[in-house]
């Protein structure tokens, strides 16, 4: 810290929640030495990943308007990182959590949730997160009452967690600055949410949104629109072009950023970074000024430990 | 003999939705090949050129097949092979 403190004395973990760093790569970005490339590090938001800030804003407003009492459980679909995110706040708020996720998620993610209390229901490996949805809304159908069902693909406070924490934050910290914002579709909050408030800006900022290259990916976390439930809170309207990353592309971008910036983060994350600094790369070939703003939505170590279906061997 | 094979929903744009296919063959390689030319397109999806792509894995009934021999891995009758997408997605 440059020559001042801060005060970070909090008094609720959901305060810990925001205000994430913009760090600067160096290494990777050797061929486009004149276009800054930011990581904006989600990962150090108090469950590890961007789904702190959507996880969070859900509870909150659901609380406010009385969708979530203290006789509901609240359940929703999550291969992961919102599962960590709801069960880290509802532990913190007193609220009963259960998580419908695919049996093939890694026991890491289990047992992170269940580490927090709470209770996790399995669904098919082969229908996917796609499947953990329909089982989640089929359980819910069953017993509307008992259940605060968020339901992230389709919930407003998902994206504007983004709109009101993720957009101001960049455009306080880089201003004019910024020519470029990129984020991978998942539920598709981040982008929604961010992109909306950054086209607010006097100045234009392109928006581009990664997605795997193929159905069968193993970028955890992103999905393949076309061959996925489309969620409701998604309008391709909202960012200016998708930028499809092949699995391959994302896992080594992800193995260079550990090696060379000392940043180790998940797979996704390593989908975006590659299209930002290949963004970046171009701009600098076609001598154009720019600075990239690209999300990491966790760290790598939440990918360590062996899938089910792999325990016996190691990476 | 005919094998029964798992389809993930990721994949069943090429099975023309079938959540389960048949195709023939002594050895899970052989499958795979008798699976594209039922199914074109599939064989990519599944390997590259060092075998079975990294993010993908391949079950003979409970076993993943990188440690019972591969592509190499022979199937007896009544076999069930599963094709399973390493993560969950989403
Ligand atoms: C690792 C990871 N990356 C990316 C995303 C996508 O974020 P969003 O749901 O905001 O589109 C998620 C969320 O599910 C995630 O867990």
């Amino acid at each position: 810290m440059s020559g001042w403190l801060r005060a970070r004395r909090i008094e609720s973990v959901v305060e810990a929640v925001g205000d994430t760093p913009l760090l600067r790569l160096r290494n990777v970005t050797k061929r486009a030495s004149d276009v800054p490339v930011y990581a904006k590090l989600e990962f150090e938001n108090p469950g590890g990943s961007v789904k702190d800030r959507a996880a969070l804003r859900m509870i909150q407003d659901a609380q406010k308007d009385g969708r979530l009492t203290r006789d509901k459980i609240l359940i929703d679909s999550t291969s992961g990182n919102t599962g960590v995110a709801y069960s880290l706040f509802g532990a913190a708020l007193g609220i009963k959590v259960r998580l419908v996720m695919p049996s093939n998620v890694s026991k890491a993610r289990k047992d992170i949730a269940r580490a927090f209390g709470t209770e996790i229901v399995y669904s098919d490996p082969l229908e996917g997160s796609d499947g953990a949805i329909r089982l989640a809304k089929k359980i819910v159908d069953e017993d509307p009452g008992r259940y605060f069902y968020p339901d992230q693909y389709a919930n407003p406070s998902n994206p504007l967690a983004h709109y009101h924490g993720t957009g101001p934050e960049i455009l306080r910290d880089l201003g004019d600055r910024i020519t470029h914002f990129v984020a991978g579709l998942g539920t598709s909050g981040t982008m929604m949410g961010t992109a909306r408030r950054l086209k607010e800006h006097h100045r234009a900022i392109r928006c581009v949104a990664v997605e795997p290259d193929s159905a069968l990916h193993g970028l955890e976390g992103l999905k393949h629109m076309a061959s996925s439930l489309v969620p409701p809170i998604y309008d391709p309207r909202a960012h200016d072009e998708v930028f499809p990353v092949s699995t391959e592309d994302g896992w080594d971008m992800a193995d260079r950023v550990a090696r060379e910036e000392g940043l180790h983060v998940g797979h996704s994350s390593g989908a975006n970074l590659f299209a930002a600094v290949r963004i970046a790369e171009e701009l600098q070939a076609e001598g154009k000024p720019g600075c990239v703003v690209g999300i990491v939505c966790d760290r790598g170590d939440r990918y360590f430990s062996p899938l089910r279906w792999e325990k016996k061997y190691v990476w | 003999m005919d094998t029964i094979v798992r389809i993930p929903a990721a994949l069943r744009t090429l099975t023309g939705g079938a959540d389960e296919v048949t195709a023939a063959g002594a050895t899970v390689g052989d499958v795979i090949e008798d699976l594209d030319k039922r199914h074109p397109g599939l064989k990519d999806r599944l390997l590259d050129e060092k075998g079975v792509r990294r993010f993908i894995n391949i079950y003979v009934g409970e076993e993943d097949v990188r440690f019972t021999g591969g592509l190499a891995t022979e199937l007896k009758a009544g076999d069930q092979l599963s094709i399973i997408p390493a993560i969950a997605g989403g």
